[in-house]
């Protein structure tokens, strides 16, 4: 038995050092920095997942230009990632949603210098495309009221008279709807819900939040890639998930003054431009209080903004240029642009970037 | 009761010692590592009952009312899951110890270990992606015709994801640990005592019936309850293959399924803060308690059956 | 009255040949009772409409077997044969049927696995990779440094109380560590993450703290009751006579443990250990909380993050690009390499037992 239980150590250790002993082809070690910005050290961010493919091009990108620097984002989810940042546990957030004024009074995090306050910015939006799975239909046009009788279950059959009289000249099939939800907690959650309370309040009575209402029932799946799954598998299904991820899927358009909009970055991206600033919080808490009933045309309100957090001060003046460095190539053009092509977010506006500039600037 | 005269005591030497000493303190180190943990979650709940329920998810009367469907959820998931999972696995274990030929017996065992190698993540997308889709036919059929049964009550799912395909995946899961056990203890069955029951004239099944099964039942209900810890606790199935509400029902093939405590921690966990963390931690230590009560329960049972062990 | 007249012409019947079915007689069965339910599901569907399913031909022609069969047997062979052939016929529909989703896994496994299954997959990591290309040797290593050394963990601790549950264990404190061990089965992985992270974390004083160490400590909460468990109840039928010879031979009963009640049970033991890795090295939720994500190398198991293939795997599939197909590909060809490591370990288990098991027996 000694020599069973020391045969699988010694295999394990033969491979271990077999992997040790050739380091992966695509790390070089740290070439000297042939850039002028020699930057070097090591950031830790966690949070949201929905980030996290944005976050992986952005590191990247990033790392690429700077080969001293190591990032590191655990997509560990925003509830966990907002603890760990004010614990110090981590350099940098993403959270779903920016800390609210309770959690901005119990006081400052861990990580950042005394007294210093907490930058927030939207750095990643991403519309919230209605998906849905019916043979031969790929684009359907709903007011908020229909879209919130569908989830509520008040709207049970895809020709109910309420979607058949906003979709002139489609057939629509007579099947049972099943609205699919998110079972986990989670930002998307959260921000369809609140569209649904704000843009339809008679029909859907129950406030915003991150977890579905326990009240209404129905097909629930786990993460955006869960959701995509049940809707795809499924004919007759209706779910929300991230516009990157809708595919061939059927999308919604919804209504906005009158008028059909479909999901688009540019939609994402003016909706969040008329959506005033929280009240009350410094010049860098760029904390969006998003309008789901806008004026404008040509917006998009079910959209989702993940905001990336850090200290106003850090504690570790080399940790606060690393972070101001990482932030600025976030918001440059550049790294918006990368985040749309690969992660498909919507690039923030530019009154937006000059905002998120200014901000920057005071982190320290 | 006559003064019997102390039993001879082998003698002690320092190696016996050592030796002995040693795993009595791999033993003790056990139960200091579960003493931990059961602190660790008791500490860590206790914000959460004492919390004022109205701030716990979906507002509830109190933290019991909160996880009352959970527990429900996951003995029940875990229950199904053994109940397919149990005779399967005998089953194989019989099949592969007593009525597949020798010399493909182990290959075979080989075969069903397979399953065991397979990460729960996996056992999750293949739920997801090949299960629960080719399942949604019967679940419509079922419905359809035995609707009256108060399991099959209501609309089928559309999406198959239903605590009936959890439970088929969670039994996937755990046939190969239920398996891989009884087939050893099957093959350590005493030639001699089979050898005698097939001379006296019995068929293979009196055989099994007479010398395999007795011999094997503590190993069974052993490797029974190893099965369901594992399907009591597992976490990332369930998170990602069930449609989950928060409810109480018997009904298999509906869309509005009793979540478990170790999949709603999975899919909760990660965006909560604060007394979400430790009300999440507290159904930790509710699913401690339930596994606690089931092998008690277990152990009562084996232990009226005085378990067969050649070691007393 | 015929009967009468025939029967006694040799006086003795053969009672091994007589009264027995033709050995062809249970695939006739079958193919007589597929025959029928394809006929009358083809004459249903024709009627009704709808289209033909193979499996529930199947399902009912094995049913339909069994019922003529049992009745042919029992007819014939009388009644206790008939239980036999039933059940015989019972336990070979169980493989089958654990079979199913084993073929249905590997066929998708394979299948979606080989697809990224090539050279670049395992010599490079993530580092700087978006959307195509990149591999899992990060991972990879961190699987089997972490799952390695919660093996180097669980196995002498597990199979130490095991021996002493066996051997010496008497008492109060033998039925606590039975009964607890069993309690130890039930701790979701996840809330093993969550008790790792917060012990280290309060140890180290560090709030952040992500490293390999802690995923193998936290697998090992997982994997010591399996080991224990299985180990135990492998050393309890190892026979008493076995034990009681060697001591007559004057052997301490350490070494009687060691050199005879063990290597009799070593195959067994393999196995439970072979099953306990396999059992943690897909462990998932509780690697995301203490061991972390990480796209770099880390082979410091005490410090960094350290990427785990499950970890892998499962934000491969979460959080994908723009190009899901790639990451799903990345993700299935882990899943693929997590099989493969935990077959290569089951079968140097096999492997390690067969040479050091007492040569006797079967």
């Amino acid at each position: 038995m000694k020599l069973n239980r020391f045969g699988s150590a010694a295999i394990i250790a033969v491979a271990g050092t077999m992997l040790l002993s050739s380091c992966a082809a695509n790390e070089d070690a740290p070439a000297a920095s042939t850039s002028g910005a020699a930057l070097s050290g090591t950031l830790v961010g966690a949070g949201s997942s929905a980030v996290g493919a944005a976050q992986t091009t952005w590191i990247s990108a990033f790392q690429t230009a700077n080969d001293g620097v190591t990032i590191t984002y655990d997509p560990s989810g925003s509830g966990a990632g907002r603890t760990a940042f004010l614990a110090g546990g981590v350099d940098f957030a993403g959270s779903d949603r920016a800390f609210n004024d309770e959690e901005i009074a119990t006081g400052g995090a861990v990580g950042c210098a005394p007294d210093s306050g907490i930058v927030q910015l939207p750095l990643y939006i991403s519309p919230i495309a209605i998906i849905f799975n019916l043979d031969g239909i790929d684009s359907l046009n709903m007011s908020p009221a229909t879209v919130a009788g569908i989830f509520a279950g008040t709207i049970t059959t895809w020709n109910d008279p309420a979607i058949a009289a906003e979709n002139e000249g489609v057939t629509l099939p007579s099947t049972t709807i099943s609205p699919v939800h998110r079972s986990d907690d989670s930002g998307t959650t959260e921000n369809f819900t609140d569209y649904l309370y704000a843009a339809a309040p008679d029909v859907w009575t129950t406030e915003a939040d991150g977890v579905w209402p326990t009240a209404i029932t129905g097909e629930a799946a786990q993460g955006t890639s869960g959701m995509v799954d049940a809707v795809t598998n499924a004919p007759g299904t209706i779910g929300y998930a991230d516009a990157s991820r809708a595919g061939a899927l059927g999308t919604v358009s919804v209504e906005v003054n009158g008028e059909y909009v479909p999901y688009s970055a540019e939609a994402a991206a003016a909706i969040v431009d008329e959506s005033p600033f929280i009240d009350g919080r410094p010049d860098f808490d760029l904390s969006i209080a998003l309008d789901r009933t806008p004026d404008a045309a040509g917006t998009y309100p079910v959209v989702l903004v993940a905001y990336l957090i850090g200290c106003e001060t850090y504690a570790d003046s080399a940790k606060a240029e690393l972070v101001k460095s990482y932030f600025t190539y976030m918001a440059s053009p550049d790294g918006q642009a990368a985040a749309a092509a690969d992660a498909g977010s919507a690039p923030i506006s530019s009154t937006l970037f000059d905002r998120v500039t200014t901000a920057i600037a005071v982190i320290s | 009761m006559t003064t019997a005269p102390p039993a001879p005591r082998a003698k002690m030497r320092p190696a016996d010692r050592v030796f002995s000493g040693s795993t009595m303190g791999a033993g003790i180190l056990i139960l200091v590592a579960l003493a931990a943990v059961a602190l660790f979650l008791i500490i860590q709940s206790i914000p959460a009952l004492t919390a004022d329920p109205s701030t716990l998810e979906g507002a509830p009367a109190s933290f019991w009312a909160y996880v009352a469907p959970l527990a429900f959820g996951t003995v029940w998931a875990a229950a199904i899951a053994l109940l397919i999972a149990f005779p399967v696995s005998i089953g194989i274990a019989l099949f592969i110890s007593h009525y597949a030929p020798r010399r493909i017996a182990q290959g075979l065992g080989y075969v069903i270990d397979l399953l065991a190698a397979v990460p729960s993540v996996v056992f999750g997308l293949w739920g997801i992606k090949v299960l629960a889709p080719a399942l949604t036919p019967l679940y419509e059929w079922l419905t359809g015709n035995l609707g009256w049964l108060p399991f099959f009550a209501g609309d089928a799912s559309a999406t198959g994801r239903t605590v009936l395909t959890v439970a088929v995946v969670l039994a996937v899961m755990i046939i190969p640990i239920i398996t891989a056990l009884t087939r050893e203890i099957f093959l350590q069955t005493p030639t001699l005592h089979q050898e005698a029951a097939v001379a006296l004239g019995a068929t293979r099944l009196e055989m099994i019936q007479m010398a395999v099964l007795p011999f094997g039942r503590a190993g069974i209900i052993s490797a029974s309850m190893l099965g369901l810890g594992r399907a009591l606790g597992e976490t990332m199935v369930v998170a990602m293959v069930l449609s989950p509400a928060i409810v109480i029902n018997f009904v298999l093939t509906g869309s509005s399924n009793p979540s478990t405590i170790a999949g709603n921690i999975a899919l909760k966990f990660p965006d909560s803060y604060g007394v979400g963390v430790n009300t999440l931690i507290a159904t930790g230590l509710i699913l401690f308690v339930i596994t606690l009560v089931i092998n008690s329960v277990a152990r009562y049972i084996i232990n009226r059956r005085k378990a067969f062990s050649g070691a007393n | 009255m015929t009967t009468t007249m025939k029967a006694p012409t040799t006086g003795i019947t053969n009672t091994l040949t007589a009264n027995r079915l033709p050995k062809w007689a249970p695939v006739a069965a079958f193919a007589a009772s597929l025959a029928v339910v394809w006929g009358a599901m083809t004459i249903l569907q024709a009627t009704a409409g709808g289209e033909a399913n193979l499996a529930v031909v199947v399902v009912v022609a094995l049913v339909l077997f069994n019922v003529l069969l049992f009745v042919l047997s029992y007819l014939i062979e009388g009644a206790r044969q008939a239980r036999n052939r039933f059940v015989t016929s019972l336990v070979y529909t169980a493989f089958g049927l654990a079979l199913l989703p084993l073929i249905s896994l590997v066929v998708t496994v394979v299948g979606d696995g080989t697809k990224r299954f090539d050279l670049q997959y395992f010599t490079e990591s993530m580092r700087n990779v978006v959307g195509e290309g990149g591999g899992a040797l990060h991972a990879i290593t961190g699987t089997l440094l972490i799952t390695g050394l919660a093996t180097l963990i669980s196995v002498p601790v597990g199979l130490l109380t095991s021996i002493y549950l066996v051997e010496y264990g008497r008492g109060a404190l033998a039925r606590s560590i039975t009964f607890f061990v069993d309690v130890m089965t039930g701790i979701p992985s996840i809330v093993a993450g969550l008790f790792a992270f917060a012990f280290f974390s309060l140890i180290l004083n560090d709030p952040g703290i992500r490293f390999g160490l802690g995923g193998s400590v936290a697998l090992s909460l997982l994997m010591i009751p399996v080991v224990v468990r299985s180990s135990e109840e492998m050393l309890k039928i190892v026979p008493n006579e076995l034990r009681e010879a060697s001591y007559a031979l004057g052997v301490p009963k350490w070494l009687t443990i060691l050199k005879v009640v063990l290597p009799t049970s070593i195959a067994g033991i393999t196995t439970g250990i072979t099953l306990a890795i396999a059992r943690v090295i897909g462990e998932t939720a509780p690697l995301l909380l203490i061991a972390g994500f990480a796209t770099s190398m880390n082979y410091d198991l005490f410090a960094e993050r350290m990427m785990t293939l499950p970890v892998f795997v499962y934000t491969q599939y979460a959080n994908p690009g723009t190009e899901v197909q790639v990451y799903l590909d990345r993700a299935w060809a882990g899943a693929l390499t997590l099989v493969l490591i935990v077959m290569a370990l089951n079968l140097i288990a096999r492997l390690i037992a067969k040479i050091f098991s007492p040569k006797f027996g079967r």
